[in-house]
């Protein structure tokens, strides 16, 4: 799987799911591990091939959730174009958290703090902000027309999400492949090394934080749609900032395929505790954690580590 | 606006929350300065004392005052065990793992307990819950002023402890240079586990203040984690008179901020401040440069 047909072809298998199945329970366990798979990716190429652990990326994928709903809802803009400015609002609240973080040299646990941080203002704000519905929340009107980004059935949100996935793994691909790549996982080995040979490290880590937001934020902006609903424990609560760094931890951190394999394990664990003990709620998240701490012990490259044993 | 009627109580209510904040960020503040880690399970901790101090008293019909003596030690057995037998061997020794782990931590411990109590409110009534001490124009609630006072007890024990036992000297020697404790036959292991320890006996005590004026849910302990973590970068990382100084100021600007924005905008003042002093001096105001 080096080269491009690794991802056609994966992309292709995951495809034809909805042709094998119409069950709405499957496809929407897949929508969501597709999701997450995205958000994933998304910190995986900051957390993963920067080394830039960062516990907050829910502030972009609130904003891209938001801002595609709040333009619909209250502006009456069109739901695609609206897909189009959250992303670009997700990219750039990377850019001003980025630019503040990395020029003044916040490194390790300071980075996972402040993201941390501009998390939770943007979540408190969000929760009383009248724009966005404050406490009730933001409800985007049922409109089942694919103009309008919504849809009779889960199959073509399952497709776009996969379309979004693919463009992802293709985003990482290159990033492999490039000049600009070399330099992120110098910065990630080791910062002042890579400095002393004269990569801009700020420019570098900062490209890396926008990239990253922006596919954060187009996995907020398909949340939108797809639930229809949002309040700011949804947007900006801590479960996505988790969840985002939980999948490529456990699927593989700075591999191209990590996010999505770690995405998928992770909700059919879910799923699985789920069925074994009815809706109780936190029990899924108690395994995410346990095995979050296992991975870190045991297995620090994820289970693509343990499939493909590197030397 | 400014009047001293309004004035003098918000600072001396936020100055009896800032011994409480400053406790919870003693606690940090301790565990970063020999460890050199950020604990991100410190919230998820406070909120299981603060559960154990609840039960404690409706099981055994225990005062949370007096549950702080059984459980000081018992958290700190809960502390040193987790920093010997997870934190430790689980990160192999790299600061992006123990992130990683004490993160893995926090969700497990707050789910935990969130699928065994729900998320339901939990409130202790006690017959002097409500009681109010008058000190000039202000009204201040007892268990509160209780908390301030055995806040500076405990930081008082500690400074001790840390000047004048050996168990202080040693972890001292931990901090300043590991290398060199190791060699002078310092058990490096059991330091750095004996300070994670004394960090969440630290909650323990804070849960026990917390909870004759406080409710516990599963959350309960966040609320405090975060201003810890602002307190702890305000005072300096690893700096004990920087924690304390930092928790009190945190405390007024809270209470000020709440008293002129509103409750929940009172929180952002907080966020905001931490932010900027991260951005700007993230050494603090009495740390060493990172």
């Amino acid at each position: 799987m080096k080269s491009y047909g690794g991802i056609a072809l994966i992309v292709a298998l995951l495809a034809c799911v909805p042709l094998l199945t119409a069950s709405n329970v499957v496809l929407n366990f897949m929508v969501v591990a597709l999701l997450i798979a995205l958000v994933g990716q998304g910190w995986n190429i900051l957390g993963g091939y920067g080394g830039q652990y960062s516990f907050g990326h829910a502030a972009f994928f609130g904003t891209g959730a938001y801002v595609t709903a709040i333009l619909q809802v209250r502006y009456g803009v069109n739901a695609w174009l609206g897909l189009v400015i959250g992303i670009a609002a997700g990219a750039l609240v990377g850019a001003v958290t980025g630019a503040l973080s990395f020029r003044s040299g916040l490194r390790g646990s300071y980075f996972a703090l402040v993201t941390l941080a501009f998390a939770e203002v943007l979540r408190i704000v969000a929760s009383v902000a009248p724009i966005t519905g404050a406490g009730v929340g933001t409800l985007v009107k049922l409109d089942l027309r694919w103009e309008a980004f919504q849809f009779q059935s889960r199959a073509p949100f399952y497709w776009i999400i996969l379309a979004f996935v693919a463009v992802s793994l293709l985003i990482v691909k290159l990033i492999e492949g490039s000049r600009f790549g070399a330099y992120l996982v110098a910065v990630r080995e080791n910062e002042d090394a890579a400095k002393a040979a004269g990569i801009d490290v700020v420019r570098v880590k900062l490209t890396a934080m926008i990239l990253s937001a922006a596919i954060t934020a187009a996995g907020g902006c398909f949340y939108a749609q797809y639930f229809l609903f949002l309040d700011a424990g949804i947007a900006y609560g801590p479960w996505i900032s988790v969840e985002a760094l939980l999948a490529p931890i456990i699927g593989g951190i700075g591999t191209i395929y990590g996010p999505l394999l770690g995405a998928l394990v992770v909700k059919t664990l879910g799923e699985i505790t789920k069925l074994m003990t009815g809706h109780a709620p936190g029990l899924d998240l108690v395994i995410y954690g346990a095995v979050l701490i296992l991975v870190v012990a045991y297995a620090p490259r994820g289970i693509a580590g343990l499939l493909r044993r590197r030397p | 606006m400014l009047s001293p009627i309004l004035l003098i109580p918000a600072v001396l209510n936020g100055l009896l929350t800032g011994a409480v904040y400053a406790l919870v960020a003693l606690g940090l503040t301790l565990i970063y300065g020999v460890l050199h880690i950020i604990n991100f399970a410190h919230g998820a901790l406070l909120t299981a004392a603060m559960f154990a101090a609840f039960f404690a008293h409706k099981l055994l019909g225990l005062d949370p005052y007096l549950a702080a003596v059984g459980l000081t030690p018992l958290f700190f057995c809960v502390g040193y065990l987790l920093q010997r037998f997870v934190i430790g061997p689980a990160a192999h020794g790299e600061d992006r793992n123990i992130l990683l782990v004490t993160l893995g931590l926090a969700v497990v411990i707050e789910n935990a307990l969130l699928y065994a109590f729900r998320a339901d409110t939990r409130t202790i009534n006690l017959s002097y819950g409500f009681n109010v001490v008058e000190v000039g124009p202000a009204f201040l609630s007892v268990p509160r002023v209780i908390g301030f006072g055995v806040v500076i007890v405990v930081a008082l024990a500690l400074w001790l402890l840390m000047r004048f036992t050996d168990t202080g000297k040693a972890i001292r020697a931990v901090a300043k240079e590991k290398l060199g404790a190791e060699l002078s036959g310092i058990d490096v292991a059991h330091i750095y586990a004996v300070t994670f320890g004394l960090g969440t006996a630290c909650l323990a005590i804070a849960a026990c203040l917390l909870l004759p004026t406080y409710y516990v849910n599963p959350h309960a302990g966040n609320a405090f984690v975060l201003i810890a973590f602002t307190i702890v970068v305000l005072g300096g990382m690893g700096s004990v008179a920087g924690a304390l100084l930092g928790g009190l100021i945190i405390g007024v600007v809270e209470s000020l901020s709440g008293l002129y924005l509103g409750e929940s905008l009172g929180q952002v003042g907080i966020f905001v401040i931490f932010i900027l002093v991260l951005l700007f001096r993230p050494s603090g105001l009495f740390g060493e440069r990172a």
